[in-house]
């Protein structure tokens, strides 16, 4: 039995009690004596400016700022995590519709929003692209100016970059296939929906700036506004109280430059909480069609996968092509394929610049090779289970060829899934299976610092700059120095979100932090734990080395047990103190590596569906949904299985029911939550069932690997593969709606499938 | 306009504008920021508080239609005595909080379920939360939640600042006098 509070209990969160009384603040939370700010956007997708009248808006008493591109430094500041080519607000043009043109800001939100619909902005429609068709096809306008991608041989197409991965012989083994299926899969638009929009808020702070944001990734924004201003990293102070949700839509900045400029200019804090409609115009995931060729041995050996994925970014760059190149890369699975060629493009468009959300661009290409595999089962008439398995990499096995090898026992991963999922036994009438994999990358470089003070009493407090949006870093960290220094877990103290304090993190992204971060914090306390072991050597007059200290015990070479604060109280003396120990965790670029780094783990996944389909409507109800990942050590079982069946229930948004829709000017028909479904309590599947294979066997602490996005990569083929079981129908493009599925029901016999 | 309502159980009287909602009042005019504000449509249930006992969303109620009435956020679900409702303790033990930021409103609607029906089934759970959304998807361990606060079982968690503070260890602190020989 685990104790309360150490590492493989569950603990109840950390920070938990505020988030049910209400006294948990989020950023829109916190009582600052700020202006209020409100944007002012365009209802077309794409015009050209050709002037802001804002007479009208700033002859209403208590507004005090009508901020355009002309306000600001010129050339416009841009800025990107990738390319530096988002503007802080739209310069001479709107690219997608929501892009902001101006920024009012006034003394309250009534009069911010009745300044901003005052703002005249007079403009002129300009053609767009908001579909890969229309952004491909000769003579399409360009998104980006051909002069900002200098000596860029792409520059004249809205191709923004193509990717390319491959091994061995794709012509040669598609010569001795037995079968080749061949097929286009589609993908949607979806947005990533934190139940809390995106809010910001800036100060000025003495010499310098204050900025609060609801970001993941505090110290990259803290670069982004210093880089922007020309100040020191030490001048700029990123406040990041946790995010309502973030699943990757909260990594990069926004609109908090725009408002850092206007709050410089104003001298007095100004904020800005996003409506969700605005959310949505500002964070979305990369749609994408992906046409795939899968060569098969009769055996059912996978002989090659061509994979060509074209992603629908939007206007600027964000994290997209990072997406999109990540993303694409493990295309062919986690399988051992012999001959792979994997091409992947950019395409931009006049649309919300589309950036990171849970699965970083997996689930777009493993809903098509995935769903290829199936096909090419049934054609063989080999179980799909058992193609799979055939294929399966083993622990060991260089599966990319280049890359990380296989980290751990995925066949047992799979026997789990099978066994819960009753694979193989017989169904009801009318119902149907499906089973997918599914793999991602983890991070691929990687550098986080932490500090753990061990104070005289004994408790701790552990500093960290992760963002703990909702995965339970706080509750996991906190766990790891509780386990390693032996306090009671409500000792502990997790400070985040402040990086005037708070030591350097990277970023809290690619299911990392536990790794990572955890790493770090376990390194902290390795170190403390040496120190109590020198104190516990001197206050005793024994050898250092024969002190061991290890779980909170330290350990006297005759034999002797002393708790930490029986070291501390002898050791600390009449002064008083602590004990400060600084971790550190890094993982190195390799310049030479496709992805600039070989991921530090691989997150694996099984999925078996179980569902049935009205005949009537179309209507599909999943009967089971098992989830099982290979999360090497469950450092908290529970967040583990809050984790991945939050991703799994995520999933069932994008395979079922979530998609932004435009109309014929390109701009979204569906804005906000009433024309936008996710999934609710009313959508959920009969069943639900996840497990985690524990094999000690990852990069994090005591074999942890990174989790919570595998969950989401199988869903919808594993859906569409059960659907096709359960009526014969097959679907190749998502959501899979009640009308598409009853139009494909209306098919069934003219599909030759 | 002057309205004067009844908030987790404190009578209380505020100038509001009469175009301002229910939720503009609660947060901005009272300070009580527990109620969340997202879609602003009615859909999404951040803002579930109870009005005279009845579920409503915030966002959908101007402030003036609660003059007279009992409002109850989630800032009055925890006991009077600090300790946190058998539902919300529940919350915690079973899991159902991620991010927090929906979670508010689920208690609310949840709390309300439980005033109407003390021992829903789970069509009854999910029929009544299905006006809250939760993009974490904690909804099994929500319902896991309902039904185990429907079960029973006095919470002993303290929800006052001070309350981990009072434990009965030794801390190894010295006397004052010792810490001031400086």
């Amino acid at each position: 039995m685990t104790a309360p509070g150490r590492v493989g209990a569950s603990p109840n969160r950390v920070g938990g009690i505020g988030r049910v009384t209400g006294a948990q603040a989020y950023l829109a939370d916190l009582r600052v004596d700020a202006l209020h700010a409100r944007l002012v956007t365009l209802d077309v997708a794409r015009a050209r400016i050709l002037g802001v009248d804002a007479s009208a808006a700033l002859a209403l008493p208590g507004v005090h700022l009508v901020m355009t591109a002309a306000d600001l430094p010129q050339p416009v500041p841009r800025f990107g995590p990738q390319r530096e080519d988002r503007p802080v607000l739209a310069a001479g043009e709107t690219t997608y519709h929501g892009e902001p043109v101006a920024l009012v800001v006034a003394d309250t939100k009534d009069l911010a929003e009745r300044a901003a619909a005052l703002v005249r902005v007079d403009h002129e429609p300009l053609p767009a692209v908001f579909t890969l068709e229309g952004a491909l096809a000769p003579g399409a306008p360009l998104v980006q100016d051909p002069a900002s991608r200098p000596g860029d041989p792409l520059a004249t197409t809205n191709v923004l970059k193509e990717h390319r991965v491959g091994w061995g012989d794709v012509d040669a083994q598609a010569a001795r296939a037995h079968v080749i299926v061949e097929g286009t899969w589609t993908f949607p638009m979806v947005t990533q929906f934190a139940i809390e929009p995106h809010a910001f808020m800036a100060a000025p702070d003495g010499d310098g700036v204050a900025v609060w944001s609801t970001i993941q990734h505090p110290n990259w924004l803290q670069r982004v506004i210093a880089g922007m201003l020309r100040m020191p990293l030490s001048k700029v102070r990123v406040h990041a109280p946790d995010p309502g949700g973030g699943f990757g839509g909260k990594q990069h900045a926004k609109y908090e430059p725009a408002v850092v400029f206007a709050a410089l200019r104003l001298g007095r804090p100004v904020r800005l909480v996003l409506t969700l409609e605005e959310t949505f115009q500002a964070v979305r995931r990369a749609a994408c069609e992906t046409h795939v060729r899968t060569g098969f041995a009769e055996d059912g050996r996978i002989l090659f996968q061509d994979v060509a994925a074209d992603y629908l970014i939007g206007a600027y760059t964000d994290i997209a092509d990072r997406v999109v190149g990540k993303g694409s890369y493990p295309a062919a699975g986690p399988y051992n394929v012999p001959a792979v060629r994997i091409v992947a493009r950019s395409v931009l468009s006049h649309t919300v610049p589309s950036t990171a959300f849970r699965g970083f661009g997996n689930p777009q290409v493993n809903w098509a090779v995935e769903s290829a595999l199936d096909e090419g089962a049934r054609f063989l008439g080999i179980d799909r289970l058992e193609l799979r398995l055939r294929n399966l990499a083993r622990r060991g096995d260089r599966f990319i060829p280049f890359d990380t090898p296989c980290d751990g026992d995925w066949a047992d991963v799979v026997r789990v899934a099978a066994e819960r999922a009753g694979w193989g036994t017989p169904l009801p009438e009318g119902h149907g299976r499906g089973i997918a994999f599914g793999i991602k990358s983890g991070p691929t470089t990687g550098l986080s610092y932490s500090i753990v003070r061990l104070l005289v009493d004994g408790s701790v407090v552990v500093y960290a700059g992760t963002s703990d949006m909702g995965q339970g870093a706080r509750t996991v960290l906190a766990q790891v120095a509780a386990h390693e220094l032996g306090a009671p877990l409500d000792w502990v103290t997790v400070v985040m979100g402040d990086t005037a304090i708070v030591p350097y993190d990277q970023q809290t992204s690619a299911s990392r932090s536990t790794v990572l971060m955890g790493n770090a914090v376990l390194d902290a306390c390795r170190k403390l734990q040496a120190q109590l072991a020198s104190m516990a050597a001197r206050v005793h007059g024994v050898d250092e080395a024969a002190v061991s200290v290890d779980e909170g015990v330290v350990t006297l070479p005759d034999g002797r047990e002393l708790t930490p604060l029986e070291v501390l109280k002898a050791g600390l003396g009449r002064l008083g103190g602590e004990l400060i120990g600084v971790g550190e965790s890094r993982k190195d670029a390799e310049p030479d590596h496709p992805l600039g780094g070989a991921p530090a783990f691989f997150e694996f996944n099984c999925t078996v569906i179980e569902a049935h389909v009205d005949e009537e409507t179309g209507d599909i109800t999943i009967d089971r949904h098992v989830t099982v990942s290979d999360v090497g050590k469950a450092l908290n079982p529970l967040q583990v299985r809050m984790q991945d069946e939050g991703a799994a229930i995520m999933g069932l948004g994008h395979t079922l029911m979530e998609q932004y829709l435009f109309d014929g000017t390109g701009r979204i028909r569906n804005l906000g939550a009433i024309d936008y479904r996710i999934p609710t309590s009313m959508d959920l599947p009969l069943v639900v069932e996840s497990e985690a294979v524990e094999h000690r066997d990852g990069p994090g602490p005591y074999g942890a690997k990174g989790m919570s996005e595998g969950a989401l990569l199988c869903v919808a083929p594993a859906v569409a593969s059960a659907v096709h079981e359960a009526t014969g129908a097959t679907i190749r493009a998502l959501p899979l709606s009640p009308e598409r599925v009853w139009h494909a029901l209306q098919a069934r016999g003219s599909d030759a499938r | 306009m002057l309205i004067e309502l009844v908030v987790n159980g404190a009578p209380r009287a505020i100038a509001v504008e009469p175009h301002h909602t229910l939720l503009d009042v609660l947060r901005d005019d009272l300070g009580l920021t527990g109620t969340k504000e997202c879609c602003l449509v009615g859909e999404c249930g951040a803002c579930t508080v109870l009005l005279d006992g009845r579920i409503v969303d915030a966002c959908l109620v101007l402030g003036v239609e609660a003059d007279g009435l009992e409002v109850r956020t989630v800032e009055g679900l925890a006991r009077p005595d600090g300790t946190l409702s058998a539902l919300q303790a529940a919350f915690l033990d079973k899991g159902a909080v991620q991010c927090g930021f929906c979670i508010p409103g689920q208690l609310v609607s949840a709390q309300a379920l439980l005033d109407e029906h003390p021992h829903p089934s789970r069509d009854e759970i999910e029929e009544g939360l299905a006006g809250n959304l939760c993009r974490c998807a904690c909804y099994e361990q929500i319902f896991e939640a309902v039904e185990a606060a429907a079960a029973g079982g006095p919470s002993d968690i303290d929800a006052t600042p001070l309350a981990h503070a009072t434990g009965a260890r030794d801390t190894g602190s010295r006397s004052v006098e010792e810490g001031l020989d400086q």
